[in-house]
């Protein structure tokens, strides 16, 4: 479902070319569980942000679902964001005045779903991540945990085929941050294609597939025939 | 992304920076409070002065001694000729003309007035019976001709003059003297206070005849005349200017001044006043546009990781752009109706002080105060709002 031919990204520091991503030929079939690992500089959210429709590639193609994304508007680019993928980032990136709900239901009101449609999904949604006694509170007043969980949700209500979470564990202690990993791998087990950038070894390993990354290019790209 | 959640979504945005929401609304406001006091303000002082103007009369013509320098050649000024005096006979002439329903001939002068064992000075007009109702003078008591004609010693006293000296007891039918003159009390003016700097309180009124011996002249201050109709003015005032034309021997020695036209020129000038002054006001509008913008682009500043976000789940740029535009609309609404508001209670604090002032603004001003609030906040929202849509998400999402 995901197709990537070739793909170049490069950004100009002054008269330095940086390669971010150099030559990237990568598919991804509907429903694996991905774990994207590599060194500090290697690329590894320029590839997710590619992935995710953030950014564009240089050169290269890029299919999704058999739709090539690089002749689509950015109008139809977006539409494709809010419909099909669910971004999960480190820093959460709630919206500070908005509370645990109105932040899940933000993409819904993008989406132009009916008011009472949407509380209903929202609902759901609160109850499914245990957020429901959190739901009029605002993201300083929950823990890095409930941000997450809050950001999963956000990310998950539309019901995406893809989740690109990019560290997700980052900011959050070791305990916390499995029962965040398990939380993503319980939407993978429902079909969802997940794929999550990490520095942590011992989460990346919890992955079906293991990609490595260094100076923009795949090193190792390893299935595991175990799961 | 619906209107209706647009709206509402922006509603909250402005809602939850409440300082920041009520300082751009405070700074519209008092541009839209200041426009409308302002036209409220000068529209008054128009109607007041029109009003008062209005007052002295109708369909008034008056009619000077010699021509006014601003139209005519300098010629008899240049050789030297003083212009011919306007007569009682040239009075009667011009009262002849079909357009003019009456006429008074006017002599001002003052005298010492003494009775009752009082003296003061006072401001004698000379005229006939007509002068009351050209002048819009109104009699508490008796009339101009109580005493048989117009050429007897009668005499009009003003109201505060009749009280000055006949405090207790009826003026009418008292005796008193002016200057040489023996005249009789014939009636009282009513009160009418101050109009265009004249009061009629403080005046006597005495027959034309008199007024010329007690000021030894034979020619005439001015001739006070009333057109039978609004559109007869301008032929009563060339069939004027023919009459004295052709008694002067064909020479155009005489001024006619119409009050329409000095009305329409005070109309024209406190009109313009109004609108400048309301202009600087509406200044301080585009002042309060260009704060919307500056804080609209800090936040855009701040809220650019919020941006990025909007547009990684899926925003497109017309949904944010649309956002943005839409809090300028709000604040701009809000400040525009709080300012209206504020005009409004101004206005009425001016009318508390100022009763004789009817300081309404027009409606029109009102609701150019308004649009051009809106129009300016929505345009200083342009750029911020195009600002936002354009960030590169991925660069906005790193932003802290
Ligand atoms: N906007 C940018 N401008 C210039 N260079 C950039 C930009 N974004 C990324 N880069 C460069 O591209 C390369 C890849 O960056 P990327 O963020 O993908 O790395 P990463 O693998 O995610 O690293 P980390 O583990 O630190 O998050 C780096 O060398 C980085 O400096
Ligand atoms: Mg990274």
């Amino acid at each position: 479902m995901i197709r990537l031919t070739a793909i170049t990204r490069t950004f100009h520091m002054g008269d330095q070319a940086v390669y971010a991503l150099n030559n990237i030929n990568l598919h991804i079939a509907s429903g694996e569980y991905v774990s994207i690992m590599g060194p500090s500089g290697s690329g590894k959210s320029t590839l997710l942000n590619i992935i995710g429709l953030l950014d564009k590639p240089d050169s290269g193609s890029y299919e999704l679902d058999d739709r090539l994304i690089t002749d689509l508007s950015e109008t139809e680019q977006a539409q494709i964001r809010r419909e099909k993928i669910g971004f999960v980032f480190q820093s959460f990136h709630l919206v500070p005045r908005l509370t645990a709900a109105e932040n899940i239901e933000l993409p819904l009101i993008l989406s132009g779903m009916p008011s009472a449609q949407r509380q209903n999904l929202v609902n759901d949604a609160l109850q499914a991540f245990e957020l429901k006694e959190r739901a009029h509170h605002r993201p300083a007043e929950l823990s890095g945990g409930q941000r997450q969980r809050v950001a999963i949700a956000r990310a998950t209500i539309m019901h995406p085929s893809v989740i690109l979470a990019d560290e997700p564990t980052g900011n959050l202690d070791h305990q916390i941050g499995a029962e965040v990993m398990s939380l993503l791998e319980n939407l993978h087990h429902t079909g969802t294609t997940l794929i999550v950038v990490t520095h942590d070894r011992e989460l990346g390993s919890r992955a079906h597939r293991q990609i490595g990354m260094r100076d923009g290019k795949i090193l190792t790209d390893q299935a595991d025939d175990a799961h | 992304m619906t209107l209706t959640d647009t709206l509402q979504t922006s509603f909250k945005t402005v809602v939850s920076y409440r300082v920041r929401s009520l300082l751009i609304i405070l700074a519209m406001a008092l541009g839209v409070a200041a426009v409308v006091v302002l036209m409220a303000l000068g529209d008054g002082a128009r109607n007041y002065v029109i009003n008062q103007f209005s007052s002295i009369g109708t369909n008034l013509l008056v009619v000077l001694p010699g021509r006014a320098e601003t139209s005519g050649s300098f010629l008899g000024a240049v050789l030297g000729q003083t212009p011919r005096d306007l007569t009682l006979k040239d009075a009667q002439l011009l009262g002849r003309l079909p357009q003019v329903r009456r006429y008074a001939p006017l002599n001002v002068g003052a005298a010492e007035l003494s009775a009752a064992n009082r003296l003061r000075e006072v401001s004698v007009l000379g005229s006939t019976a007509n002068l009351i109702p050209i002048r819009h003078m109104k009699l508490a008591q008796g009339s101009f001709l109580a005493h048989g004609t117009e050429r007897s010693a009668q005499i009009v006293l003003g109201a505060k003059i009749a009280n000055e000296f006949f405090p207790r007891s009826q003026s009418i039918g008292q005796r008193v003297r002016l200057g040489d003159y023996r005249f009789l009390v014939s009636g009282v003016l009513a009160s009418q206070g101050e109009s265009m700097g004249f009061n009629t309180d403080e005046i006597v009124i005495i027959p034309i005849d008199y007024a010329q011996a007690l000021f030894n002249t034979t020619s005439l201050f001015r001739i006070l005349i009333e057109a039978k109709s609004h559109s007869e003015i301008e032929s009563a005032k060339q069939a004027i200017l023919a009459t004295m034309r052709q008694s002067h021997d064909g020479e155009d020695d005489t001024t006619v001044i119409t009050q329409d036209a000095i009305l329409a020129t005070f109309d024209r000038v406190l009109q313009a006043l109004t609108l400048a002054v309301a202009g600087i006001a509406a200044i301080s509008l585009i002042v309060a546009g260009i704060l919307v913008m500056n804080v609209m682009l800090v936040s855009v500043n701040q809220r650019t990781s919020e941006i990025g976000l909007l547009k990684a789940i899926g925003a497109t740029s017309t949904d944010i752009r649309r956002l943005f535009f839409a809090e300028a609309v709000w604040l701009s609404l809000a400040g525009a109706i709080l300012g209206f508001l504020l005009g409004q209670f101004g206005s009425l604090m001016l009318r508390l002080a100022y009763p004789q002032l009817p300081a309404w603004a027009p409606a029109w001003a009102s609701i150019a105060g308004i649009l051009v609030a809106l129009v300016t906040g929505v345009l200083a929202s342009l750029i911020p709002a195009s600002q936002a849509a354009r960030l590169d998400a991925v660069k906005a999402l790193g932003k802290k």
